[in-house]
C-alpha cells in the first residue's frame, strides 16, 4: 500500500467550473476520479476502450472519453461532466428534448449522448441531420436505433437549445 | 385532464428526467461501507478434469477472500430448468470460461493481479464446438447424445406431399451468435447476514429468477433472500438468467467475508463469458405447386446451446413454433432440437429463437419465389395465413389479421414495385447495385402454451396515505418503459392524471411476483393485471362509500387518503387468469401457443459496393399490427432499436469462435451499428387491437427484431444476383461469393426435383 501511495501525485483542475485537487497515481483514469465523487456518477463506463463514448466528457471545450485519459493529462483543464450541463440552465432544453422525444431509453449512453450534443451544438447551433449524424458517431446506443436521439437534437437545435 | 387522453399519448418516461441529468444510479454508481470488490478466476480451456490448483507466493493470500465450490452451503447449481449450470466448477470444466474460483479485495486494482497468480492444472479431454460435430456425437459432453431437448410438430400428412408436388425447394440456412451489447455491463452488490440472510441489488430483468437461484445455492427459505433491480443499462434478454450467475457469486464471496461484495464485469468479461443468441442451422424442404402453393414441407431447426442447458429449451420452443412464419401449411413436419457444444451456454436475447428460424423462412420464401417464377410479393400473398385458418400448433387464427392489406400497404409505402423494375435496370455493370427485399412474420406474445398458466403472476396496485397511488410489480424497466406504460395503465383505469401513479423499484422483499420482465408479456399480461388491480381498488373505494361513480382528481386523493388512514392500508391484487378456451398439449406440441400474435411486413432497400464488397441499407420501412399502441414515442421506439439491433445481425454482429471462446472480446473488434450505420426506419403501425388486454395491446418488445435480416438479405440477393443464406454477412463473403462466382453464372444447387 505505502508503494502505491508513494506514487501518487496532487493533481489539480476544473470539475463543472469547480477547482479541485486529487491525489492520484498519474496514470488512473480521469473516468474513475470523476466516478470517486458520489456527486460526479453520471459519465459512466461502457467499454473502457473509446469505442462506445458514454464516458464523454468536454475537457478544455473538446469531447474526449475520459477513459482513455490518465488523470495527469487533466492538470490545468477545466472539465464539463453531465452534472456541469445539468447545472447550466442553458442545457435544459436540450435535456427536455431528449426526454420527449424518446432519446433516452436504458440512459446509460445517454450523458455521453447529451455531452457530444453539448459538444456539437456549441460549435454549430444549427447543425444539419448529416452533421447531427456524424457529431454522435462516436456513442454507441444499443436501444434506439438512434433516430429519437437525431431528432432530440434536431429538435433541440430547431428550438434554440444552444446558449 | 381528461383520463382518457392518457393511453395512447405520448406520455415521458417516468425515469427519463434522471436519466437525461445523469441522476439516475445504476448499480456501479453505488458503493456500501466496508465494501469489497469481487472477481472470479476461469478456466481457459473447454473441456477438461481439474487437477490441480495451486495460489502463487507472488500475492498475499491474507488480503484476500477467496470462494470455492466447497463454501457452497446449498446446492452447487444455478438454478432455472435443468439445474445443470453449477455455480463454481468444482472438477469437470465444459467451457473455456467455467468460473472456478473467486476472490475480494478491498482494491479492485489487486484483483486482476491475484486472478493470475492461481495456476490450475487440468487433464485436458476432447471437446466439440460446432453443430455438426455435437450432431454426430463425435463426443459426448452432455447426457447420452448431447441433446438438451428436441420437439416434433406434426400436422396432416407431409408423406403424401412430395408426390403431388410440381416442384419440391429446398435451402440450408445458418445465422451466428449475437452479443446483446447493453452498454451497462452485468453488475451486482451482494451483502449477506446472519439474520436477514442474503441481499442482492443488480442490474437485471428478472428478480425472482435471481431470488429462486439464490434460494438454491444458500439452502435458505424465500424470506432469506432478497433482490433488489436497480437501474440497468440495457439488456435484450442478456439480463434474463445471467444474473443469477453474477449474483450467486457475489453473495458467496459477501457471505464468507461479512462484508458487501461489488462484482462488475468489464467489458472484455462481459463479452466472452455472458451469454450470446443461440447459433442456428434451418434446413427447409418444401412442396409446391406450380401456381406456388405451399402443400407441405419438413423443417429442421437446430441451435448450438453451448455447456448447459440454461434456457435453450425454452428458446428452442419459440424458435420452432415460429418457424412456419405466418403461412398456411396444410401439412408440415417441423424437428427442432438443441446441441450441446463446448461454450459459454448461449441464452436468451430478444427474439428468443424466432429471428433464427425465421430468417431462414423468409429466405427460403424468396427461394420458392424464384423457383416458381413468381415475386417475393406474390408468392407470400398466395401463403399466407388467413383468419380460420390454422397454424403449425393448429392454433385456429381469430384475430381479424389481413395479411395481404399489410403487405400491399408495406409496398406502397416503401414504392417496392417502382424501385423493383428500375433496380433490375439500372447499374447493370455499375459498381453500386442496389436491390429491395421483403420479410413477412409474426411474433407470438407471452410466455409459451401454458406458460403464463404456470407463471401465474400476480400484480398489486395500492392507495397512499398523500392521496397518490403506485404500482407494484416484480416487471423491471431497462429501457424498453415498463415503468411509464403501467402507470399509464393504472392512472387511465382510474381516471387520475399520469403523475399521480408511480411504480416501485422491484423488489422482492416488496412487490409481488407478476413474472420475469420476457417475451413481450409484460403490456400485456402484466398490464392487463395492472389494469384489472386497479378497477379492484376503485370499487373498493367506491364500495367503502368515499367515492362516486364519477370523481374528480382531487375526490380520488381524498378518498383514497381517508380509506388509508381509516383501515392502515389500501392494496388490490390481481391474478393472471388464462384466456377462455385456451388448449395447449405439451407432449403433441398442439394447440393455441399464444394468446395473442403480433404481425409485421418490413422492407429494406440497400446497396452493394463493388468496390468494397460492404453493403449499406438505405431506407427501410417497418410496417406491424400489434394491437393497440399505448404510447406511439415508446412504441416506435421499440421498433427503430429493434431494426437497428437486426441491421447488425444481418450484416455487422460476427462473434470470432476459436474452442468454444470469443477471441474478438472487445468492442474495437466486435461491431455492432453506429449512427452512419442506420437508416432513417421508417416505421409505421396498424392496430387491430386486443380482445385479452384490458387497452388492447399486444407485446411489441421482439416482433422487430424478426424480419431485419431476411428482408437484408433478400434485397442483398436483389441486387447481386446472389442468395446468401447465412449470416452475418461481411464484405469478405460477398467477395468469396462473387469470385466463385465469376464463371460459374449464379445458379442455386440447391434448388432440386423441378418438374
Amino acid at each position: 500500500m505505502s508503494k502505491k501511495a508513494a506514487a501518487k501525485h496532487e493533481i489539480s483542475f476544473k470539475v463543472n467550473g469547480q477547482p479541485r485537487t486529487v491525489h492520484a497515481h498519474p496514470t488512473e483514469r480521469l473516468l474513475d476520479v470523476l466516478r470517486q465523487d458520489p456527486e460526479l456518477t453520471g459519465t459512466k463506463e461502457g467499454c473502457g476502450e473509446g469505442e462506445c463514448g458514454a464516458c464523454a466528457v468536454l475537457m478544455d471545450g473538446s469531447l474526449v472519453v475520459s477513459c482513455l485519459i490518465p488523470v495527469a493529462q487533466a492538470e490545468g483543464a477545466s472539465i464539463i461532466t453531465i452534472e456541469g450541463v445539468t447545472a447550466d440552465p442553458r442545457w435544459g432544453r436540450l435535456q427536455e428534448s431528449f426526454l420527449e422525444c424518446g432519446g433516452a431509453q436504458c440512459g446509460i449512453c445517454t450523458p455521453g449522448m447529451i455531452l457530444a450534443t453539448v459538444h456539437l451544438l456549441e460549435k454549430k447551433p444549427q447543425p444539419t441531420m448529416d452533421e447531427i449524424r456524424e457529431g454522435l458517431s462516436g456513442n454507441i446506443c444499443r436501444c434506439t436505433g438512434y433516430g429519437q436521439i437525431l431528432e432530440a437534437v434536431e429538435e433541440a437545435a430547431r428550438q434554440g437549445a444552444s446558449p | 385532464m381528461n383520463s382518457r387522453s392518457i393511453i395512447g399519448a405520448a406520455t415521458p418516461r417516468k425515469e427519463g428526467r434522471d436519466k437525461v441529468t445523469g441522476r439516475a444510479r445504476y448499480i456501479d454508481d453505488l458503493n456500501f461501507p466496508n465494501m469489497l470488490h469481487g472477481t472470479t478466476v476461469r478456466s481457459r480451456i473447454p473441456r477438461a478434469k481439474i487437477k490441480q490448483m495451486q495460489f502463487g507466493p507472488e500475492v498475499d493470500w491474507n488480503e484476500f477472500v477467496v470462494v470455492s465450490a466447497q463454501d457452497i452451503p446449498g446446492a452447487n447449481t444455478i438454478a432455472l430448468i435443468e439445474n445443470d449450470q453449477p455455480c463454481l466448477a468444482d472438477r469437470i470444466i465444459n467451457h473455456p470460461e467455467e468460473p472456478i474460483l473467486l476472490l475480494a479485495h478491498p482494491d479492485r486494482h489487486a484483483l486482476a493481479k491475484a486472478g493470475a497468480a492461481v495456476s490450475i492444472q487440468y487433464q485436458p479431454l476432447a471437446a466439440i464446438f460446432t453443430i455438426d460435430e455435437s450432431e454426430r456425437n463425435s463426443e459426448v459432453i452432455w447426457g447420452t447424445d448431447n441433446v438438451f431437448k428436441s420437439y416434433l410438430i406434426e400436422k396432416g400428412d407431409v408423406d403424401k406431399v412430395w408426390a403431388e408436388a410440381d416442384y419440391i425447394v429446398e435451402g440450408e440456412y445458418f445465422t451466428g451468435a449475437q452479443e446483446q451489447l447493453y452498454i451497462e455491463t452485468q453488475g451486482v452488490i451482494a451483502a449477506f447476514d446472519a439474520d436477514r440472510g442474503v441481499t442482492v441489488w443488480g442490474s437485471m430483468q428478472c428478480p425472482y429468477y435471481v431470488h429462486k437461484a439464490l434460494m438454491a445455492l444458500f439452502a435458505l427459505p424465500e424470506d432469506k433472500v432478497r433482490v433488489v433491480q436497480t437501474e440497468t443499462g440495457g439488456a435484450f434478454g442478456g439480463k434474463e438468467e445471467y444474473p443469477s450467475v453474477i449474483a450467486a457469486h457475489a453473495a458467496l464471496l459477501a457471505m464468507k467475508s461479512g462484508r458487501p461484495v461489488k462484482m462488475i464485469y468489464d467489458r472484455a468479461e462481459d463479452l466472452a463469458a455472458t451469454t450470446k443468441r443461440h447459433p442456428s442451422r434451418t434446413r427447409h424442404r418444401t412442396a409446391v405447386t406450380k401456381t406456388g402453393k405451399i402443400i407441405g414441407g419438413e423443417i429442421e431447426f437446430v441451435i448450438d446451446g453451448g455447456a448447459y442447458a440454461t434456457l435453450s429449451p425454452v428458446v428452442l420452443s419459440r424458435g420452432t413454433i415460429h418457424a412456419g412464419g405466418p403461412y398456411y401449411w396444410p401439412n408440415v413436419r417441423i424437428k427442432a432440437k438443441a446441441l450441446a457444444t463446448n461454450a459459454p451456454p448461449h441464452g436468451a436475447f430478444r427474439g428468443f429463437g424466432a429471428p433464427q428460424s425465421l430468417f431462414a423462412m423468409e429466405r427460403h420464401m424468396d427461394r420458392i419465389a424464384r423457383t416458381v417464377n413468381l415475386s417475393p410479393a406474390e408468392i407470400r400473398r398466395r401463403n399466407f395465413l388467413k383468419p380460420g385458418q390454422t397454424t403449425t400448433t393448429e392454433q385456429i387464427i381469430r384475430e381479424p389479421i389481413d395479411l395481404e392489406k399489410l403487405l400491399d400497404r408495406a409496398l406502397e409505402l416503401s414504392g417496392y414495385e417502382e424501385k423493383k423494375r428500375r433496380f433490375a435496370q439500372e447499374d447493370k455493370d455499375g459498381i453500386h447495385k442496389k436491390g429491395i427485399g421483403i420479410a413477412a412474420f409474426l411474433h407470438g406474445a407471452g410466455f409459451t402454451g401454458s406458460g403464463e398458466r404456470y407463471l401465474n403472476s400476480l400484480a398489486c396496485v395500492e392507495g397512499l396515505r398523500d392521496g397518490g397511488v403506485r404500482v407494484l410489480v416484480s416487471s423491471a424497466e431497462f429501457g424498453q418503459g415498463t415503468n411509464t406504460v403501467l402507470c399509464q395503465i393504472a392512472a387511465d383505469t382510474l381516471g387520475l392524471p399520469y403523475d399521480d401513479v408511480t411504480i416501485t423499484q422491484p423488489d422482492t422483499a416488496k412487490v409481488p411476483n407478476s413474472g420475469p420482465t420476457v417475451a413481450s408479456r409484460t403490456v400485456m399480461v402484466v398490464g392487463d393485471l395492472v389494469a384489472r388491480a386497479a378497477l379492484e381498488m376503485k370499487q373498493t373505494l367506491i364500495g367503502a362509500g368515499l367515492l362516486g361513480e364519477v370523481y374528480t382528481a382531487e375526490e380520488f386523493r381524498l378518498a383514497c387518503s381517508k380509506y388509508v388512514a381509516e383501515k392502515g392500508e389500501l392494496r388490490s391484487m390481481a391474478r393472471y387468469e388464462q384466456p377462455p378456451g385456451i388448449y395447449w398439449d405439451d407432449e403433441k406440441y398442439q394447440g393455441e401457443a399464444y394468446s395473442a400474435f403480433g404481425w409485421a411486413v418490413y422492407v429494406a432497400e440497400v446497396t452493394a459496393d463493388l468496390t468494397t464488397y460492404s453493403v449499406a441499407v438505405d431506407d427501410f420501412v417497418a410496417l406491424q399490427e400489434v394491437g393497440r399502441v399505448l404510447n406511439p414515442v415508446l412504441a416506435r421506439g421499440q421498433v427503430l432499436g429493434g431494426v437497428a439491433q437486426g441491421i447488425g445481425f444481418a450484416l455487422y454482429e460476427k462473434v470470432e469462435w476459436r474452442e468454444g471462446r470469443m477471441q474478438n472480446n472487445q468492442m474495437t473488434n466486435y461491431i455492432v451499428p453506429t449512427s452512419s450505420d442506420v437508416p432513417p426506419i421508417r416505421a409505421y403501425f396498424e392496430e387491430l387491437g386486443n380482445p385479452h388486454c384490458a387497452f388492447g395491446a399486444k407485446g411489441i418488445g421482439e416482433l422487430p427484431m424478426d424480419g431485419p435480416a431476411p428482408a437484408i438479405l433478400n434485397a442483398v440477393e436483389d441486387a447481386l444476383g446472389i442468395p446468401f443464406d447465412s449470416i452475418p454477412l461481411l464484405p469478405e463473403d460477398i467477395f468469396e461469393a462473387i469470385a466463385a462466382s465469376a464463371g460459374h453464372g449464379d445458379r442455386d444447387h440447391s434448388t432440386i426435383g423441378v418438374r
